[in-house]
């Protein structure tokens, strides 16, 4: 690859420039620039001390996390940690955030997050919270923008791989969420080749409060078993309306890459979500005893509290007539986006030849005049003559997602012939394309699923770099690829690494979230249960075996930094309150030999970290956080005693 | 008007307390030159000079009299805020602050709580202490009644 890069500007003979655009015509050859654009480095060039135009948050696939980038510049700003225990800042370790992690199967370290979704008002992203899916163990988990924390995370009970999720109505009514595997509901011990007798999956609806943005899960609805894949809530004219990409309508339970591929058409469930309110207000929902947890933080106690429900609302389509129509789709249907409008409903068929676009307004006609086909399960299936309003043809192998510019175009991901396509939506026709490096999953344009998306660019997130970057052993990095749509033909601009899967992604301007940035945690709101809020009442207390120090920290020492009296056998309590109330001032703690996390405080923070010395000795404890010209001076000892010295507590 | 601009300058002077400038027996207007000089080589005007750079930018009236459920609030919010840097009598963080309010005007006072940043980059005397503590003061979300209050504290402190 160096040697053609070499040798084609000596072959040229001429401008650096011209050799370069020479290169990006012979874009298919792997490794090369593809369509680069030329004057890509301006484009992409944010100079030092400026600002991005977009806050890009990425999910990290299973590193289970979310990451934000900049854009155009492609920066990493941020880890924030979500499903995944995050030792950098204790997340997951320290007895405020432990119960984040909480679930019916007990405290979980890890899961797979694929789909942030900015929360909208109106069908626009409005900068408040960014939800995303746990796949594994199914949960959604809410952060909140203005701290970048987590700050909510709820379980969804009988659901399994809970991967069509959240994907929210256009005002944060409701994030949904569908149930990858089907499975028995309520579980129970079956032969795994009674599938079709015992297995069901769910669509769940969980409300969003509007203050707070508490998450409680509404109902759930019980569906045939299927697997769902995605989702994605209608908008404008279809607002009141949810859709549901479903695939294996086959039922099969082994080896489904053949036995999940048999039909022509598997379905979109276009579920009426007003409708099911109405069923519900009605009484129609059946209580079901089903274990979950919701994880709330909070912001003033600096804990999070964990709490058990018991109960959940299903409705069954049987006794809900109107609720869910099927909208025949070729083949395996993945994704399911919904145009700016509301009118179109495109599905990514990843088996078919072409893009199917499903018109709502149809569809409303087709169900008014009982144009159906056939029931499934009590189920009326829709002609999908009736409900078709194009197919795009030739839209590259494997078409997954479509996201939109807001211009009367739309663009999909083609994961087989790594690519993106941009049609134009009412002709069909498809306008452009350009390469993927390589194995594009999902795209995104900012704001590209609301009604009024930002356009501008395109971000391809990738599953394979192969030759694109400096090896690094047989694991590489993931990438995100920006590309230029401010014109006709799409211009490769920037590829950048990614933290684990850049699996999906949503870009919002940066002016929608800089100002609402919060510096600080008041001290005068402090309301955790071990904080302190001045220097003169950091102390330290015996409880039978345990000792619980009340340490403050600030530029550039701990109170107290001298601590005696406590025996090996003694569990150790530092909660530590940093004093500051300045941004950008977080302190760290470790002490040597901590079998756990350090702590990272932020300013007006308590965060506890437990330790149970095993030896007698006098050990060390530091600041982490490089905090200011004496960060090297923030230190202090303490002294362990065999097990029952009665040595007496002191401090200073 | 003269001797009411010498008498006030003179004041100005020690409260700000520069070695440098307080030459007793240069004549007013000179003196005022030189501060001149000195606040635009800094890029500051003769106010900030003697006052600080901040929020407050003009002369506060302050009453002899202590104000004293003034300065009980302001013992509240240096209890919280300000002890883990400060004592009265000791080198701690930061510079004891018994005879703070001898040592400068009131207003600089007030502007070295609300503006530390900025201060400690443009203030020739907030400079030298940053390099003699080597730790940049924080702002510490206090607002400019809080700051009062801790004003008042402060010449509380100064009297006993």
């Amino acid at each position: 690859m160096l040697k053609i890069k070499l040798i084609a500007p000596l072959c040229f003979a001429v401008l650096f420039i011209i050799a370069l655009s020479a290169c990006s015509e012979n874009g298919s050859t792997p490794g090369t620039n593809g369509a680069l654009d030329t004057d890509a480095a301006e484009k992409v060039y944010v100079a030092p001390g400026e600002y991005d135009e977009f806050y890009s948050f990425m999910s990290g696939g299973f590193s289970g996390q979310v990451t934000v980038y900049g854009l155009p510049s492609g920066r990493l700003f941020k880890i924030i940690p979500v499903f995944s225990q995050y030792p950098e800042n204790g997340y997951g370790y320290t007895p405020e955030t432990r119960p984040m992690l909480q679930t019916s199967y007990g405290e979980i370290p890890w899961d797979d997050a694929h789909h942030p979704e900015l929360s909208q008002t109106n069908g626009v992203p409005d900068g408040r919270w960014l939800f995303i899916n746990g796949n594994n163990t199914p949960r959604v988990a809410r952060i909140d923008l203005s701290t970048f924390e987590t700050e909510e995370i709820i379980e969804i009970p009988n659901s399994a791989g809970n991967h069509g999720s959240p994907f929210i109505t256009m005002n944060t009514e409701y994030v949904v969420a569908s149930t990858r595997f089907s499975v028995p509901i309520p579980q129970k011990d079956v032969p795994i080749s009674s599938y079709k007798e015992n297995f069901k999956g769910t669509l769940s609806f969980i409300n969003v409060e509007q203050e707070t943005g508490h998450m409680n899960l509404a109902f759930q609805i019980l569906v045939p078993g299927f697997n769902y894949d995605l989702a994605h809530a209608g908008k404008g004219p279809s607002h009141g309306w949810a859709f549901f990409t479903s695939y294996n309508s086959e039922e099969a339970n082994t080896l489904l890459e053949i036995n999940a591929s048999q039909n022509d058409k598997d379905f979109i469930a276009a579920v009426n979500w007003k409708l099911a309110e109405e069923y519900v207000k009605q009484g129609k929902g059946k209580e079901y005893k089903s274990e979950y947890y919701n994880n709330r933080y909070n912001n003033e106690s600096h804990t999070a509290v964990a709490e058990k429900k018991e109960k959940v609302l299903i409705l069954d389509p049987k006794d809900c007539p109107g609720l869910i129509y099927y909208l025949p789709t070729p083949k395996s249907p993945h994704g399911v986006d919904v145009d700016p409008s509301g009118e179109y409903i495109v599905a990514g068929g990843k088996l078919a030849t072409v893009i199917p676009v499903h018109s709502f307004s149809k569809m409303i006609k087709a169900i008014e005049d009982k144009d159906f086909i056939t029931e499934i399960y009590g189920i009326p299936v829709l002609k999908y003559e009736s409900v078709i309003a194009g197919e795009v043809e030739n839209p590259g192998l494997g078409p997954l997602h479509t996201e939109f510019d807001g211009n009367g175009f739309a663009y999909t991901s083609a994961f087989i012939s790594s690519e993106v396509v941009k049609w134009k939506i009412g002709t069909w026709e498809v306008v452009d394309r350009i390469p993927s490096y390589y194995s594009i999953g999902h795209l995104m344009i900012p704001g590209g699923d609301s009604q009024k998306p930002f356009g501008k660019y395109l971000v391809s997130l990738n599953k394979i770099t192969k030759d694109r970057y400096l090896p690094t052993g047989p694991e590489l990095c993931q990438s995100a690829q920006l590309i230029d749509i401010s014109g006709d033909k799409m211009k490769l601009l920037l590829d950048f690494p990614t933290i684990g899967e850049p699996h999906y992604a949503q870009a919002i301007p940066a002016d929608l979230l800089m100002d609402k940035q919060k510096k600080i945690f008041e001290l005068e709101n402090n309301k955790h249960e071990y904080g302190v809020k001045s220097e003169k009442d950091a102390r330290v207390e015996r409880k039978g075996n345990e000792v619980h120090i009340y340490m403050t920290t600030t530029r550039t020492h701990f109170k107290p930094d001298n601590i005696e009296g406590v025996n090996v056998g003694d569990k150790v309590y530092f909660h530590i309150t940093n004093l500051e109330q300045d941004w950008d001032i977080p302190h760290g703690f470790a002490v040597k030999g901590m079998r756990t996390a350090e702590l990272l405080i932020m300013p007006g923070q308590t965060r506890t970290a437990i330790w149970e010395p095993q030896r007698e000795g006098v050990y060390p404890f530091y600041c982490t956080d490089f905090c200011s010209a004496l960060h090297q001076e923030m230190q202090g000892y303490i002294r362990i005693s065999p097990r029952n010295s009665s040595t007496k507590i002191s401090f200073n | 008007m003269k001797l009411l601009i010498t008498l006030v300058l003179a004041v100005l002077i020690s409260a700000f307390g520069c070695g440098e400038e307080s030459k007793g027996d240069q004549s007013s207007s000179a003196n005022n030159s030189a501060k001149e000089r000195i606040a635009e080589k800094l890029g500051i005007t003769v106010f900030e000079l003697d006052n600080g750079v901040g929020p407050i930018k003009e002369k506060l009236q302050i009453s002899a009299d202590i104000d004293k459920i003034m300065a009980e609030s302001g013992k509240k919010i240096f209890d919280a805020k300000c002890v883990q840097c400060h004592k009265m009598d000791e080198r701690y963080t930061g510079p004891a602050l018994r005879d703070v309010t001898q040592r400068r005007s009131p207003e600089y006072v007030m502007n070295m709580v609300l503006n530390p940043q900025e201060m400690t980059q443009k203030h020739p005397e907030a400079k030298k202490l940053l390099a003699m503590y080597a730790n940049q003061m924080t702002f510490q979300n206090v607002t400019q009644e809080d700051t009062r209050a801790l004003l008042e504290y402060l010449r509380m402190e100064a009297n006993h």
